[in-house]
């Protein structure tokens, strides 16, 4: 009896010491020297995963970072400012600042502004619906309110509400990796700079039909009426295909242009109504002076035309 | 305006009319004919593990699904009722009720929630839970009743007609003095033997499987596949060596070859989707069950067979595939 | 069994396959023609492919025939006016197909024809056009596969180098269960399909013709074969009723028993496949002058007062042809164009009758919704019935899943969108929904 006891810690001690052998030398044999770099940029990434640098993973990022060598093109959207500062210093490089952005929806076609024209009977999938059908409401650009969007985003920063039909971003939460943009199959969703002290403008439509067409299957739908681009006094506002859009980059957030549309569809985030009520005022009493002024040089310079001032003039 | 909205979905808008509750049903309906048969040889006892073994079963299911998994309970289904019933199916009539609480809490829990519920569990929960008992509490497990309708639960035991031939060419029986202590063919066809609940009577499982295939559940390919292969790889042994193996019709008689060819093996869930498929299953529970049958060193082996074959599924899925249409064809 | 006809016995194609209720309720039904209606819709999308390019401008007046919109391109078809009367507006318009596409609208005024279309019933046998002449006017006659797909009928010409011809298949399947517009018109007008069949060997310059029926129609099988026989080059094959027999696919198995590529075309294994439909609008394009302005509908459904099949006017709006046929029965749920396994939920009435719908469905709301849906149990049963020989449950998991390259690997591309899976599935999953997700970012993918 003792004997095989003996034999089978012998043997198993063998085995043991054998495979410890083995795997000694097979690791050392298939070692991959990786520059230890990227696992330090690693460790200070977000490690989610999301894909939201356009590669597929934060290791892969930390790859593309070291091989690059700078900062100048990647740039980590969900750890933002604060994570490329230490990736900045565990390379020894300098850290570029980008703008933080945020996800914004543009469409504002709620339940009770946009009547149902069908019921909708597929499969719960905005992809689905979107192949067969132009959704089930007159209009052919809004959300399909199923929740693709939702579905992708890894960080809970979205839910659809069930009062509107419509997805919600939370502020907070939400990263810009741009997984709920490329699910949209209706390309509602967009990045936005998230804007000084996190306001933003943005105009909550998208569709291009004529204002009656437009109005007919959405009760708040931007008709390209212009009167908000007469108003910005930084052109940051253009009409195309019967649709008024803001430029981010030119928009000052002055909000004057907010209480000048009639469906109410310029959408603000973090101004308050204070504000917009001031800019309106401010608005007016500008439009006003501008009236005054050009009346008065019509009487001083009769017959001469004056070229318009580029702030546009209330018609 | 106030016209009730049209709908509108993607094609096809017509449905076939079997649907996954009817389909349980269906596979419930045809359990019943065997059930009857088992409660006429082994009376009180029969119904008395049946009840237990559903209402574990369906207890299990519910408890684990609300309140473990905190979903929704899902024993609308009807899956629970017929691992339940399989699994009464393959118990001995006198088995305590600890032992049927005991499998069907691993039959639902281990083998089938734990993996994700219906639809995802590789194993078949009956099985899983019955080869648990078996391997935990061998002589409860083989301790059959005897094939008399009783309505008293008494505490008499025989052997499987199997256990019989097993032990007796173990101690060096031939298997024509062996046949001599065996219930007659007819007996093991109409179901007076000594034996799990389910595997009495082939014919009752025959009716099952011919409702079955009549009400479309299953397609032939699983039950006539590993049936006939039994009948062919036992039939070639016989021939080769009468004296030692025992002829091919009681082969398929005895024993639970009907009962997992036409119920156990058939689980969707757990064979093949394609026809090529199926076959190559069938095939294979048929071989090991003789293999184990034979050679092997228990008296009954298609539990094991069945639940090896089921962990092959998801490689004959990958490799047996339905010949597409068009490809890799010759162009005339 | 069917008496056994040309010496053939009944054929089927080899996989797969199912056997939706027939419900053929309007079989019995002689095609009535609607009166002209009071104002059209025509959109300028009604094939497969380009649209075609408007000709026309608000005000204009038009004659019936006359062209008011343009192909640009081989894979698109000519629009002509279905009615006589001044254009109106020229916007973008919901169509049967649940997306806004450009459409001419036109106000009736009168019924006044071009005067080249000979628009007497007389059936002309006598192929007097050249080849070449036939192939200009299905071009100009602005003819598409009116089986559903609506396929530009005179890009079915075009062969690429090195492809040959050897077989025309005439589809008279009409497998979809309720439709009957294809069995009334090989009823009423066989003469006229016969006529068409040939002109469209002369087209294709083929010897030889076979006109595929499904045995549930056997009243067309015997007429046609009757009316044949004494041409040895067209035959009449007996098909056994077994849905998606009119897939083209599965039309050309069952006949010839030829399997046409993957991601090929009929032509690779010498075949062209035009429905009846097809072939009678090439029959009037050719023998008199007829551009396709109309066709035949099936508006049917259990609980439509009076199922009907109408030669209605294209551009005609949906709801007049209901009306036709006794008017829209209290709790219609759904309404369908073309059949229940293949057709499109219309989503508004208003919409107009386009050249390739075959019928108009009307499901009752008792039916209209899916059923509960529950998880997947692997029966098998959807790789059982798939034609193609494909693994709809895979290929709906990897579609959902984005997992689209291996979607491509397992051929979610060769789907033909026929329904059997979903029809099938005892868990009511969306089955093809997803698998024509997949198969739409496949072929993104590709390009």
């Amino acid at each position: 009896m003792n004997d095989v006891v003996l034999y089978t810690i012998i043997s198993l001690a063998g085995i043991g010491v054998f495979a410890a052998v083995v795997l000694y030398y097979v690791s050392r044999k298939f070692h991959v020297t990786e520059d230890e770099r990227i696992g330090r940029v690693e460790s200070v990434l977000p490690g989610s995963n999301c894909g939201g640098c356009g590669l597929p993973g934060c290791h892969a990022f930390a790859e593309a970072v070291v091989k690059a060598g700078d900062l100048a093109v990647l740039h980590c959207p969900v750890g933002g400012n604060d994570v490329m500062k230490n990736v900045a210093s565990v390379l020894g490089v300098k850290a570029v600042e980008k703008d933080p952005y945020i996800a914004i929806v543009r469409c504002s076609g709620s339940f009770e502004y946009r009547k149902k024209t069908n019921v909708y009977d597929g499969s719960p999938n905005c992809a689905v619906a979107a192949q067969l059908y132009s959704g089930d409401t007159g209009c052919a650009y809004g959300c399909l309110g199923l929740g693709d969007c939702v579905d992708k985003c890894d960080f809970e920063a979205m839910y659809m509400d069930p009062n509107t039909g419509l997805p919600v971003i939370l502020e907070d939460k939400c990263t810009a990796c741009n997984a709920c943009v490329k699910a949209c199959p209706k390309d509602i969703i967009q990045l936005w700079p998230k804007g000084k002290k996190n306001q933003r403008i943005y105009v909550a439509c998208l569709n291009e039909e004529k204002a009656g067409a437009a109005r007919k299957s959405c009760a708040i739908a931007c008709s390209g009426c212009a009167k908000c681009a007469e108003a910005c006094r930084y052109e940051a506002i253009t009409i195309d295909r019967n649709l008024a859009i803001i430029d981010p980059e030119k928009c000052k957030l002055c909000a004057e242009c907010v209480d000048v549309c009639d469906v109410r569809n310029i959408v603000t985030a973090n101004v308050t109504t204070e504000k917009i009520q001031q800019a309106g005022e401010h608005r007016r009493k500008r439009e006003e002076r501008e009236r005054q002024k050009r009346e008065a040089e019509k009487v001083a310079t009769a017959p001469a035309s004056v070229p318009p001032p580029p702030t546009g003039a209330p018609s | 305006m106030n016209k009730p909205l049209l709908v509108v979905a993607p094609s096809p808008h017509i449905h076939a009319d079997l649907t996954v509750p009817q389909i349980m049903r269906g596979v419930i309906i045809a359990m019943v004919p065997a059930l009857i048969m088992s409660i006429y040889n082994f009376g009180l006892g029969a119904v008395y593990v049946t009840l237990l073994a559903v209402g574990f079963c369906v207890a299990a299911e519910y408890s684990i699904t609300r309140y473990l998994l905190k979903r929704e309970a899902s024993i609308q289904d009807g899956s629970a009722v017929i691992t339940g019933m399989l699994l009464a199916f393959n118990v001995p009539s006198n088995l305590p009720w600890y032992m049927i609480l005991i499998g069907s809490v691993v039959a639902i829990g281990i083998a089938k929630l734990s993996f994700g519920g219906l639809g995802n569990n590789p194993f078949n929960p009956a099985l899983v839970g019955r080869v648990f008992l078996l391997l935990s509490f061998p002589v409860a497990m083989t301790s059959w009743p005897k094939a008399v309708a009783t309505w008293t639960l008494d505490g008499s035991t025989s052997a499987t007609p199997l256990g019989i031939l097993k032990d007796g060419l173990r101690t060096g029986e031939t298997v024509d003095t062996l046949m001599k202590q065996m219930p007659s063919l007819q007996d093991l066809f109409f179901g007076l033997h000594g034996g799990s609940l389910g595997e009495m009577s082939g014919a009752a499982l025959l009716v099952g499987l011919v409702y079955m295939l009549y009400r479309k559940i299953i397609t032939w390919h699983i039950p006539i596949t590993m049936i006939a292969t039994v009948f062919i790889m036992t039939g070639i042994f016989w021939l080769i060596h009468p004296d030692k193996f025992a002829n091919p019709i009681f082969h398929i008689l005895s024993g639970g070859v009907m009962l997992g060819a036409i119920f156990m093996a058939t689980d969707y869930v757990t064979s093949p989707v394609s026809h090529k498929g199926m076959i190559v299953f069938a095939v294979g529970c048929g071989v090991l069950t003789v293999l184990i049958r034979l050679f092997g060193s228990y008296p009954e082996g298609v539990s094991f067979a069945i639940l090896i074959m089921n962990g092959f599924v998801p490689l004959i899925n990958n490799y047996l595939k339905p010949r597409k249409y068009g490809v890799n064809h010759p162009r005339r | 069994m069917s008496k056994v006809l040309h010496g053939n016995d009944l054929k089927t194609f080899r996989r797969g396959g199912v056997h939706p209720d027939d419900q053929k309720l309007s079989a019995a039904v002689p095609i009535v023609t609607l009166p002209v209606p009071k104002s059209v819709k025509i959109p300028v999308l009604q094939h497969l492919g380009a649209p075609a390019k408007a000709v026309v401008q608000r005000g204009d007046k038009v004659k019936v025939g006359q062209v008011i919109a343009r192909h640009e391109g081989a894979f698109s078809a000519n629009i002509h006016s279905s009615v006589s009367g001044t254009i109106g507006q020229i916007k973008e318009e919901m169509d049967s197909s649940g997306f806004k596409h450009l459409a001419i609208h036109i106000r009736t005024e009168g019924d006044e024809w071009l005067e080249t279309v000979d628009r007497s019933e007389t059936h002309i046998e006598k192929i007097t056009m050249s080849r070449e002449d036939i192939i200009t006017r299905i071009e100009d006659s602005g003819i598409v596969g009116m089986g559903g797909a609506a396929f530009p009928s005179h890009a079915k010409v075009a062969l690429p180098e090195g492809k040959h011809i050897d077989t025309l298949l005439i589809n008279g399947v009409e497998c979809e269960p309720y439709l009957t517009s294809d069995h009334r018109l090989m009823l009423e007008k066989p003469k006229e399909v016969i006529t068409g069949v040939r002109i469209l060997m002369k087209e294709l310059g083929v010897e030889r013709a076979i006109i595929g029926i499904e045995d549930n129609k056997h009243d067309a099988v015997t007429l046609l074969s009757g009316l044949l026989r004494d041409d040895p080059a067209i035959e009449v094959q007996p098909l056994v009723v077994q849905y998606p027999q009119g897939g083209e696919r599965q039309l050309i198995q069952a006949v010839l028993g030829r399997e046409v590529p993957s991601r090929g075309l009929p032509y690779d294994v010498g075949v062209i496949v035009h429905n009846v439909g097809t072939t009678f609008a090439v029959y009037e394009a050719v023998q008199k002058n007829k551009p396709l302005i109309e066709r035949i509908v099936t508006v049917t459904g259990k609980n439509v007062s009076k199922p009907s099949n109408f030669r209605a006017r294209i551009g005609t709006p949906v709801m007049e042809l209901i009306s036709a046929a006794g008017g829209l029965p209290e709790g219609t749920g759904k309404v369908v164009a073309g059949g229940p396994m293949m057709g499109r939920a219309i989503g508004d009435l208003e919409s107009p009758v386009w050249k390739g719908m075959s019928g108009i469905l009307l499901i009752p709301e008792a039916e209209a919704r899916r059923s509960q849906e529950y998880r997947c149990v692997r029966c098998g049963k959807c790789v059982e019935v798939c034609p193609m020989g494909l693994e709809p449950y895979l290929l709906m998991t990897l579609a959902k899943s984005g997992d689209i390259k291996q979607a491509d690997h397992e051929h979610v591309i060769d789907c033909i969108e026929c329904g059997s899976c979903s029809f099938v599935c005892p868990s009511n999953r969306p089955i093809l929904d997803y698998i024509r997700l997949g198969k739409t970012k496949a072929k993104s993918r590709k390009s």
